[in-house]
């Protein structure tokens, strides 16, 4: 069974720079539950992608296993996937980096993939600060296995059958500031208006991005004893502050009122334009972004939006210092020393 | 000086016996080893050295054994013709090792005492410590330079050329002069001690010989790391663990020297130690699939990490490269002795159906050279293929022939769609066997704006890499991969023959370094006129070569180093030979294998009454 899209253009459907269409960005039709908050995220993807007018063949998308990790098939079919296996997808895309530093890297897992199967992959992928976005749909359990309670599940939340979990929650987005993440995220799969200029910031962003998002799942976990249902996100979400990702050639002058602004510059010139709603906390320091973080938790409130940046680090080419061309072009020409070498190396084993 | 003159002195051997060192791990006393070895090789003398030491840093013992052998004979040989006693901690073993009528050379700074007195061996107390003392005023340098002494010592009763020891340690420490001297004096000391207190040479001792002529010394994962260089890879992932940290090391060390770009300093190669062994192999996964040669090494408790993304490269055909320098499990096992025991494990890593091309070196000159192809063939049939090393030719320096490159050879990428002939073609099909050979048609992502693009997966697909459950197509699939299969005995290094035609019934099969110890074992039977054929396998799976050795042979004895027999079953299950006629010559004791033992093996098996089979049909092809 294979889900492909009818190629039918809208002829007045708007063009981006590159002259594509939001068509162009899409992928074939989903499998997912209808109503799954991972379509919503698929979509904000797509929308992100567009309005940056990325070529979409210089993006690869990888994944783990899950439903979530199902997605990359289902957002910009003119880019290559690896639907990998459970867990490991950020050693996938740590290797298919190294090979190619010129390309867009989407990372997508779910919690199960991450919180727990995938815990140890996830940590070293931050340390490294690979050059890549990585989204986490969040939902608070595993869906492709049918429901069984994920590391990221509140502690006493309750279940679809009724359980109640008795264990303690991993919190993603704590963690990832914790371990040194360089961009930090968090966002709800209903709120498109954040979730796009995000993913924007987030691909512009030279290192890990880490966007952790609640991604209720319809059919598992959206019951009202729920915490990553879709009403308690709703009624609990409380923005960090409101973000316009303004690309530095276009620069719109500030319209936010002075003392409630935030200007984070990125490496390729573009500006971010952050507005301020929770006044004790700076996206640029580590401690106020704990701490409002804590606070949230607190009050069992879910902060969004770009709770942490840091645009000083460099990332694991930085760090290698790998050559400026993708590895992947190089021939023997840079690659082998060649024979006369060869003699001098055996001529030192003699 | 003897205190056992009585014993009669034997017929002279020249270039033929087996010296052991007795040390203790983290003295400095390896260099002083090497220098041993390597001057006997400078002579034109094969020599093989080898290193038996425990999984400890500090403290415990280590033995360094070498042996020379004028007629070539690169394997273990059992029987310490001299060993150099300087720990205490293991003395009363290492007498008890020594042959009879052989040689201890101790440290007779203090008296031995009586109960390690044995009559039917010679004792050469040399007081090293006493003589670094009152040489040496530094308290490292003492402990040093009192394996210097020792190795002066045996330079008189061995005839080792001054010459070379001085050439030797000119070129060790060239740009640190100041310590040539010392190290001179310190091979005087010995030389000296010995003219003026023992009868010398002993009874074996060494002669110069143009035996060695251009070959090299080197261990196989310096062997392995330099092809990878040469081999183009450009990513290296990997996971500390004994015996295969070495190729990392080494990897890194040629690329450090020949992969920096001239112009911006910038390096074209990527070096990541991974969190564990499941990352190394992702990262490798994930970098071959964006269409650069990327490898990994470990040994088999990594492999056992690594089996469900060997399965995920295997389904989803993304090639990789893997080195296993097998050490002896199962487990932690014996984590610093030798075995070829992961070959059923290599063979068939990963659930479900899958089995994977495994190349089988036996000197570093085929780790280099091996390793180099590993790419090509991993890229040729898009799978992941294992080079099955093992920790006595990893970490062991062995006489080899000199590494060697063909300046035209180009990198074979398999089969790679570039943009233009995405242009050119219909739809894509990653998974179309439009060849009949197997393998399909890879593109990099990001080769084409809106042609190619498909998604990776280890879940079933059709040919057009769509996801589907469809059981035919799933079968589809699974068959091609088994075509594939058949593409691959064709393109993997072929055995080697050591007859052109058949001379005897029977015949012995043998891989890796086993081949040492089998090729001694064939001559040794043969004085004794038992004549056997021989095949030495190179890769799995087996060619046609393989299966007509063992099908024109009545009796095949399988020599390897494992307890299982793991090559004589996979020879059993991959060309349904009669298990009847495959006869298991074993060594599992986490020692290389030595050619007595073989001998001794295939000599008693061979005593039995009918040892070889009449009523086999399937004898002849
Ligand atoms: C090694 C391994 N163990 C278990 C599974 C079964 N499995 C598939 S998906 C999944 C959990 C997915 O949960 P999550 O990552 O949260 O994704 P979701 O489906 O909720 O989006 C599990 C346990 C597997 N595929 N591989
Ligand atoms: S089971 Fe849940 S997570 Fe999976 S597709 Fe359905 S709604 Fe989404
Ligand atoms: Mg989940």
């Amino acid at each position: 069974m294979t889900y492909l899209k009818p190629l039918f253009r809208h002829p007045k459907l708007p063009k981006n720079k590159l002259g594509y269409t939001l068509k162009e960005y899409e992928g074939t039709i989903s499998t997912l539950c209808a109503g799954c908050g991972h379509d919503s995220i698929s979509a904000t993807i797509v929308q992100a992608c567009f309005e940056l007018s990325i070529e979409p063949h210089l993006v690869a998308k990888i994944s783990g296993i899950g439903c979530s990790s199902k997605t990359p098939a289902y957002f910009l079919g003119n880019s290559h996937g690896f639907n990998s296996v459970h867990g490991r997808m950020p050693s996938v895309a740590t290797g298919a980096n190294l090979a190619n530093k010129n390309m867009v890297y989407f990372g997508v897992s779910g919690d199960g993939d991450t919180a727990s199967i995938g815990m140890g992959q996830f940590v070293h992928v931050i340390r490294r600060n690979l050059n890549m976005v990585y989204v986490v749909m969040n939902n608070g359990c595993y869906g492709l296995t049918k429901g069984q309670d994920s590391a990221t599940a509140d502690v006493g939340s309750a279940s679809k059958s009724g359980h109640i979990n008795p264990f303690q929650p991993v919190d993603l987005a704590s963690l990832a500031v914790e371990l040194g993440a360089t961009f930090v995220a968090q966002s709800f799969s209903g709120d498109k208006q954040q979730l796009v200029p995000l993913i924007k910031a987030a691909i512009q962003h030279k290192g890990l991005a880490f966007i952790n998002v609640m991604s209720p799942c319809v059919t598992f976990n959206n019951n009202p004893g729920s915490t990553k249902s879709y009403d308690y996100v709703r009624e609990h979400m409380q923005a960090t502050g409101t973000l316009d990702f303004v690309p530095e050639r276009e620069a719109i002058k500030a319209e936010y009122a002075a003392g409630t602004d935030t200007a984070v510059s990125l490496h390729d010139g573009t500006v971010m334009r952050l507005h301020k709603l929770a006044p004790e906390w700076n996206p640029e320091d580590r401690l106020s972004a704990v701490n409002a973080m804590q606070q949230a938790r607190a009050k069992n409130e879910i902060l969004t939006g770009l709770l942490y940046i840091n645009t000083e680090f460099g990332d694991l080419h930085d760090i290698l210092n790998t050559s400026d061309g993708a590895f992947n072009t190089l021939g023997e020409k840079a690659l082998c020393p060649g024979e006369e070498q060869l003699q001098v190396i055996n001529a030192g084993l003699r | 000086m003897s205190m056992t003159q009585a014993i009669p002195r034997p017929r002279a051997r020249i270039n033929n016996f087996v010296a052991r060192f007795a040390n203790v791990n983290g003295t400095g006393s390896a260099s002083a080893n090497f220098l041993f070895a390597k001057a006997i090789f400078r002579m034109g003398i094969p020599v093989t050295p080898k290193n038996i030491f425990p999984s400890n840093i500090q403290g415990l013992p280590t033995w360094y054994e070498v042996r020379v052998s004028e007629k070539g004979y690169l394997g273990r040989r059992e029987g310490i013709d001299l060993l150099v006693a300087v720990n205490a901690q293991s003395m009363k073993q290492d007498i008890e090792s020594v042959r009879k009528g052989g040689y201890l050379v101790y440290d007779s700074t203090k008296k031995l005492s009586p109960d390690l007195i044995r009559e039917d061996i010679h004792y050469l107390g040399i007081p090293m410590m006493e003589l670094a003392n009152e040489n040496f005023s530094n308290p490292r340098q003492r402990q040093l330079f009192k394996n210097i002494i020792y190795v002066g010592a045996l330079s008189v009763l061995l005839q080792i050329e001054f010459e070379v020891l001085e050439s030797l340690l000119k070129e060790q420490f060239a740009g640190k002069e100041k310590l040539i001297a010392p190290n001179i004096t310190a091979i005087k000391l010995g030389m000296d001690y010995v003219r003026e207190h023992f009868d010398y040479p002993l009874d074996f001792y060494l002669e110069r010989r143009d035996l060695v002529r251009d070959k090299i010394m080197v261990d196989g994962n310096t062997a392995c790391g330099l092809g990878a260089v040469y081999g183009g890879a450009t990513v290296m992932a990997w996971y500390p663990i004994t015996p295969s940290t070495s190729v990392a090391e080494a990897y890194e060390k040629f690329a450090s020297q020949y992969r920096i770009d001239p112009q911006t300093g910038k390096h074209h190669y990527a070096v990541v130690q991974a969190e564990d062994e499941l990352a190394a192999m992702g990262m490798v996964i994930g970098a071959n699939w964006n269409g650069a040669r990327a490898l990994t090494a470990t040994s088999g408790p990594g492999v056992s990490l690594m089996n469900e993304f060997i399965g995920l490269a295997y389904f989803a055909e993304v090639p990789a490269v893997l080195i296993d320098v097998q050490r002896a499990g199962p487990s932690t096992g014996m984590p610093t002795r030798t075995q070829q025991s992961d070959i059923t494990l290599a063979a068939y890593a990963s659930h479900g159906d899958t089995k994977h091309p495994l190349l089988f070196p036996a000197s570093p000159e085929e780790c280099f050279r091996m390793t180099a192809d590993c790419f090509d063939l991993a890229d040729r049939l898009q799978t992941p293929v294992i080079l099955m090393t093992d920790l006595d030719l990893g970490m062991n320096d062995h006489m080899s022939e000199p590494f060697q490159w063909d300046e035209n050879r180009k990198y074979d990428r398999g089969k790679v769609l570039n943009k233009e002939e995405l242009e050119d073609m219909g739809r894509y099909g990653r998974y179309l066997d439009t060849e009949g050979d197997g393998i399909p048609y890879r593109t990099y992502p990001g080769t084409h704006p809106s042609k190619g693009a498909f998604t990776t997966r280890g879940t079933s697909r059709d040919e057009y890499a769509v996801y589907t459950e469809d059981s035919a197509a799933y079968k589809r699939n699974m068959d091609r991969l088994q075509t594939k299969w058949e593409t691959a005995k064709k393109i993997v290094p072929a055995p080697s023959l050591y007859q052109e035609s058949n001379q005897s019934e029977i015949g012995m099969l043998f891989f890796g370094t086993s081949t040492y110890s089998s090729e001694e074992a064939k001559d040794i039977l043969e004085e004794k006129e038992i004549q056997l054929d021989a095949i030495r396998i190179k890769a799995f799976p087996f060619g046609t070569e393989t299966e007509a050795f063992i099908r024109s042979h009545k009796l095949v004895f399988i020599i390897e180093q494992n307890r299982d027999g793991q090559l004589r079953s996979l020879i059993i299950n991959e060309m349904q030979m009669n298990p009847k006629k495959l006869v298991s010559v074993l060594n599992y004791d986490g020692m290389p294998i030595t050619a007595d033992n073989i001998v001794l093996q295939i000599s008693d098996y061979l005593k039995q009454k009918n040892a070889v089979p009449h009523d086999l049909s399937e004898t002849l092809i």
